[in-house]
Parts: structure tokens; sequence; C-alpha cells
């Protein structure tokens, strides 16, 4: 009987137990590595610990503009993504009807296909033989040597494009959990139905909003894909600048200061973000 | 003169191959507090949702007052509906849902404050308006609900079955404290409901409702003394009904041949086959009412206030019920007797209809 009663209090660690050791090797070891190689001096491939604190000096200094790039980029991709998504979302939930399933795998159908070629096939899509600038270039939107790749515009676009779904499915999410009967509420209590919507269905839709919008900024933060394949060293971000510390340059130390530069900052700005929205109504589930 | 608060003229709503609602015409008279009673699917939801606005009716006119309101959407209506599910706003406070309206309308934030607080105290919720909805009991959350529609002092508050959900001693209260409100505030209300005992507890006057027509309108005594039809005859409480013939002007003809009387008037505009109706608590063993029927007990229940027999007759069983503890045993043979005046009569082909 004891025995038994152990036992069962051991059974939610044992269940926890894959989970945290994937975890330790896979996420502490990492990050203590990278730590301590943010502090540590030399050259490949010998590096020595030493606080050296000179390397986050050296690190924010040197590619500040790729930062506040990355920034930018990931930020105006996150807001085009949200004003693209929220109506296709709410459009779903609310109108789908049988056909729900069908566009949510719709939504997600590019991600049978490698992140890779989805992005080479942006290079096609905007190359300047291409439709759409051909298209642009003939009614003198784009000048006559006017081009969509290599601009920041192109990377921007590749973003926005890759990071999509992620936006779309939280949105969906929390939007179609909003009860319907609280817009007829709202409406009988002298809503018109855009009143409605600001002050029932946007406010319920929030937690979604809040979800998809870190689901997309942080990632496209740190992405170099985009700005590598669609654009050019003027339009590279700080995972470009990592990249390359990391796998040509070899220059460790630097690479690991830059990744953890980054990382506070989204960090800094997901608490910010979370402030704003405010954690309360966050919290406050829909029944 | 009587003043209209709500007028339907030949409503009829139709969803698909479904009549829900069929050539309904209807009266509501101000101030009074109305049940729409029926089995579901009977069209009284409905109803109540072509007056809220939230459905638009396939033919026919509403008129609230004077107005004209078929095609008018929700929130240009002056009425104001207490959902079924309450549908409290999940974000919000006690006391911003129900400002919510109030707040639409623009009203000022000083005047508001008082209506909010004074309508919170007439539901019993003082001082509960800085909670949310889900710290709430399920009683509560009606109350916020009541609250939230009738600040807004509509012309007339709709309730969509809202005790449903209540346990039993608390719908108990609830029936009795919305009837307090309703005379509280004189506003008329139209409530939906299935439950005949909770329609003929609050309402003044109980609209019968079947399969999208109105069976019959009247005040919660009249309809339980001399209903028309065996539907209503049988949805309000229960009824025996003997199968007969119209035999003279107060005489029906009993398949066994028997003849029963009743009060005059009664058969009025009926001919051929009839019902004669006689409620249970109104048949007594022995007696020396004027009709009389031969029986033998098949069975005996006793539930405290009254014992309820059922007792075999040559035109069909027959329930009985006898307050407090009865004597009598099943085998039993007996004679029942009841009097004209309890009786009433349904046409049958009313109570064939499918």
């Amino acid at each position: 009987m004891r025995l038994l009663h152990r036992q069962k209090g051991a059974i939610p660690y044992m269940l926890l137990a894959p989970g945290m050791a994937w975890l330790l090797v896979f996420f502490v070891v990492p990050m203590w590595y990278l730590a301590k190689m943010s502090l540590s001096s030399g050259l490949f491939p010998l590096f020595n610990f030493g606080w050296a604190w000179g390397n986050f000096h050296d690190a924010i200094s040197l590619y500040k503009p790729q930062f506040v790039r990355s920034g930018q980029y990931a930020a105006i991709a996150t807001a085009i993504a949200l004003v693209v998504s929220y109506p296709l979302a709410y459009w779903i939930a609310f109108r789908g009807g049988r056909w729900k399933n069908l566009f949510l795998l719709l939504v997600i159908a590019p991600f049978f296909v490698t992140y890779l070629i989805r992005t080479l096939a942006w290079q096609t899509i905007l190359s300047d033989n291409g439709v759409i600038v051909k298209t642009l270039q003939h009614v003198g939107i784009l000048g006559s040597d006017g081009r969509l790749l290599a601009t920041s515009a192109a990377v921007i676009a590749g973003i926005t494009y890759n990071f999509l779904p992620f936006m779309v499915l939280p949105l969906y999410v929390s939007l179609e959990q909003v009860d319907q009967r609280l817009i007829e509420a709202a409406e009988d209590l002298y809503a018109s139905k855009p009143r409605a919507f600001m002050r029932v269905t946007l406010p319920l839709s929030l937690p979604g909003v809040f979800a998809g919008v870190l689901l997309t900024f942080i990632p496209a933060a740190g992405d170099f894909i985009n700005a590598q394949l669609l654009g050019t060293p003027r339009q590279y971000m700080i995972g470009n600048v990592i990249q390359s510390e990391f796998l040509a340059v070899r220059d460790y130390p630097t690479a690991a200061a830059l990744s953890f530069v980054l990382m506070a900052a989204i960090l800094v700005l997901v608490l910010v973000f979370a402030r704003i929205l405010g954690t309360e109504r966050l919290t406050v589930s829909h029944v | 003169m009587t003043v209209h608060d709500v007028r339907l003229e030949n409503v009829t709503k139709q969803f698909a191959e479904v009549t829900a609602v069929d050539d309904m015409s209807l009266d509501v008279e101000s101030g009074k507090f109305y049940a729409f009673l029926g089995p579901s699917g009977c069209g009284k939801t409905t109803t109540l949702r072509m007056i809220g606005g939230f459905e638009e009716p396939t033919e026919g006119t509403i008129y609230l007052g004077d107005r004209t309101v078929t095609g008018l959407p929700p929130y240009k209506r002056d009425v104001n509906t207490v959902f079924q599910s309450y549908a409290l706003f999940p974000h919000l406070t006690v006391f911003e849902n129900v400002a919510f309206g109030l707040r639409r309308r623009g009203v000022k934030k000083q005047l508001l404050r008082g209506q909010v607080d004074e309508m919170l105290r007439i539901v019993g919720l003082e001082g509960y308006g800085g909670r949310r909805p889900k710290q709430l009991s399920g009683g509560q959350q009606q109350r916020v609900a009541l609250a939230r529609a009738l600040v807004n002092r509509p012309r007339v508050l709709l309730l969509d079955e809202p005790l449903g959900a209540l346990d039993l001693k608390l719908r108990k209260e609830m029936q009795l404290e919305l009837k307090r409100i309703q005379h509280e505030m004189g506003f008329t209300f139209i409530h939906v409901t299935h439950d005949q005992e909770e329609a003929m507890t609050m309402a003044d006057r109980i609209v019968v409702m079947n399969r999208g027509r109105i069976e019959q309108l009247g005040d919660p005594a009249e309809l339980y003394e001399r209903p028309r039809t065996a539907f209503v005859a049988s949805f309000l409480g229960v009824s025996n009904l003997l199968p007969g013939v119209v035999a003279g002007p107060e005489l029906v003809r009993l398949e066994s041949g028997q003849e029963l009387r009743v009060a005059a008037g009664v058969l009025n505009g009926h001919t051929g086959a009839v019902s004669v109706g006689i409620r249970p608590e109104k048949v007594r063993i022995g007696g020396d009412g004027a009709n009389r029927l031969a029986g033998q007990i098949v069975e005996r229940a006793y539930v405290g206030v009254s014992t309820q027999y059922v007792v075999k007759t040559d035109v069909g069983q027959v329930s009985v019920y006898v307050q407090g503890a009865g004597a009598h045993v099943p085998g039993e043979q007996l004679q029942l007797s009841f009097d004209p005046e309890s009786a009433f009569v349904v046409s049958r082909s009313e109570e064939d209809r499918p």
C-alpha cells in the first residue's frame, strides 16, 4: 500500500523526465556552452574563457545597423502578416462553415514544401524577368530598370509569406472560440456590427493576436534565409551576421555574443509587448 | 383603451423546408407578463428572436408600439433580451456588462454610474460590480444578465428560457423574483418557456404554441379551466379526455352509450366528434356529481399532498387525485362522479392531428 503510494508520487516526475532531459541536453548545455564562448577570446579552433565582456561591446557597436534592420523588417513583416491574417482567420472562423478544415489545410499547405525551396520559389517570382516585375514596369509603378529582387521589399515580403501561417493559426483558434451569442448580445444592447466587433470580438481575440505576433516576430527577427536569397548584403539582418561569423569567419565568441544580444533584445520587446496588451486580459478565457 | 407594445401581423418564418412560425398574429398588451409556452420546436423561441431582430420573418409585419420594426437590426429596436446562456461578456466586469447598453447609447458618465448601481441593487447584486462573470454563481450570472437588459428600460423585455440552467430551488426563487421585478418596473415581459408550471407561476397571459401556431391565449386560470384544444388540455397539467359525440345542447354521448352533462355554452360551436375533458382533481370517488362512471382501481400512488388513482372504466382509464392518503386499494370496484361545471370540451379532429 505504502509502496503504491510512493510510486504514485513519483509518476509525475517520471512523466516529466524525458522532456526535462531533452531540455537539459539540447537547451541548457548548448546555452551554457554558448555563454562561455561569448566571454572567450582567441582564434579558431582555440578559444580561452576569460570574462571577455569586450565581445559584447564589439558585437553591438559593429553590427548595430543589422540589429536595427532585423527589428524593422521583423516588425513590418509582423504588422503586414497581422493585417492580412486577421480578416482571413475571421472569415474562416465565422464564414468557413463546413469547409473550415479545408481552408486551414490550405493555410498550412506551404509547410509541405521546405522553407528553403519556398524562398527559392520567391526568387523566381520576383526575378527581373518575371511576370510581376514586367507587369509593374509596364504600368509604370517600377521604372524600366526597376527591380524587386535584392530590395528591402523583397526580403520583407519573403518573411511575411514564410511566417504567415504562424499568425493565421493562433488568430483562428482565438476567433473560433468567440461565442456568437455574445455578438448577438452586443447587438441587442445597441451596438452596431462594427461596434460589436470593436467591443466584443476584438478584445476576445487579443490572446490570439498576442500569440500570433510573438510566433511571427521572434523567428522573423532571427531569420537569415530571406535576406540571403531575396536580398543583398545591404539587406542583411543580424541572422546573416551570426551565420557568417559562425560558419565563414569562425569567430565563435563574437557570434555567441551576437546571439545573446539578439535573445536579450527579443526578450525585452516581448515583455514590453505583454505589458502593453495587459496580461490580465490574456488570461481571461472565454466561457 | 389597451396599449399594445408588440403586434405580430400574419408573421411566418420559414427555415429551408421547415415552417417554424406559421401565420401568427398576436397583440401583446403593455405592462403585462407574457409567457410563450410550448414544446421544443413549437416556434416560441423563433418568435422571440423575430421580435428581438435576430431573425427576419419570411412574411408578415412586426410592430413595436406604432412603429414597424420588420427589417430593423437588433440595435435599432427598443427591446432587450435575457439570453438562455446569459451571454455575459467574459472580458468585462459586472459593472461594465450592465453599463454596455447605456454606453452605446451615450448616457453621461455621472448618470450611468447611478443607473448601473441602482439596477445592481434591484437584482440583489450590490457590491458585485468589480467582479468578472466567471467569479459568479449561475444564479448571480442570471441576475447580471437581467440587470444588463433592464437597465436600458426597454419597451419590451424578452426572456429566452433564462431559468433553464438553474437548479429547482433557485428556479422557484427566480420565478418569484422576476415577477416582483416586473411589477416594480412595469415593463412588458415576454418569457419563453417549455415549463407549464413556470408559465403558470409567472405570467399574466400565456400564449400556448404548437407547431408554429397559437393554440390558445389566455390567463393561467382560463387555460387550465377551459382549454380549447386537446393539446392545451394535456400540455397544461393532466386531463382525462373521454371521446364521444355531441348529443344535445348540454349533452355528450360517450362511446359506451352513456351520456355526460356539461355546463351551458361549453358545447358552443362544437358538433360531431368531441372529447369531454375533466381534471383528475375534479373527479370524486363516490360523491353526488351529476356525471357518474363505474370502474375498478388498477393503480394507486401516494405522493404526499394527494393520492393518485388510475381507474379502469368502460370508456377508458381515468386518473383521479384525492387529497391526502386515500383508503381505496387496487382491485376495488367503485363509482366516480364529477360536476358538469368542472368539465370542458375539446374537438376531436383537433385531438387526432398528428
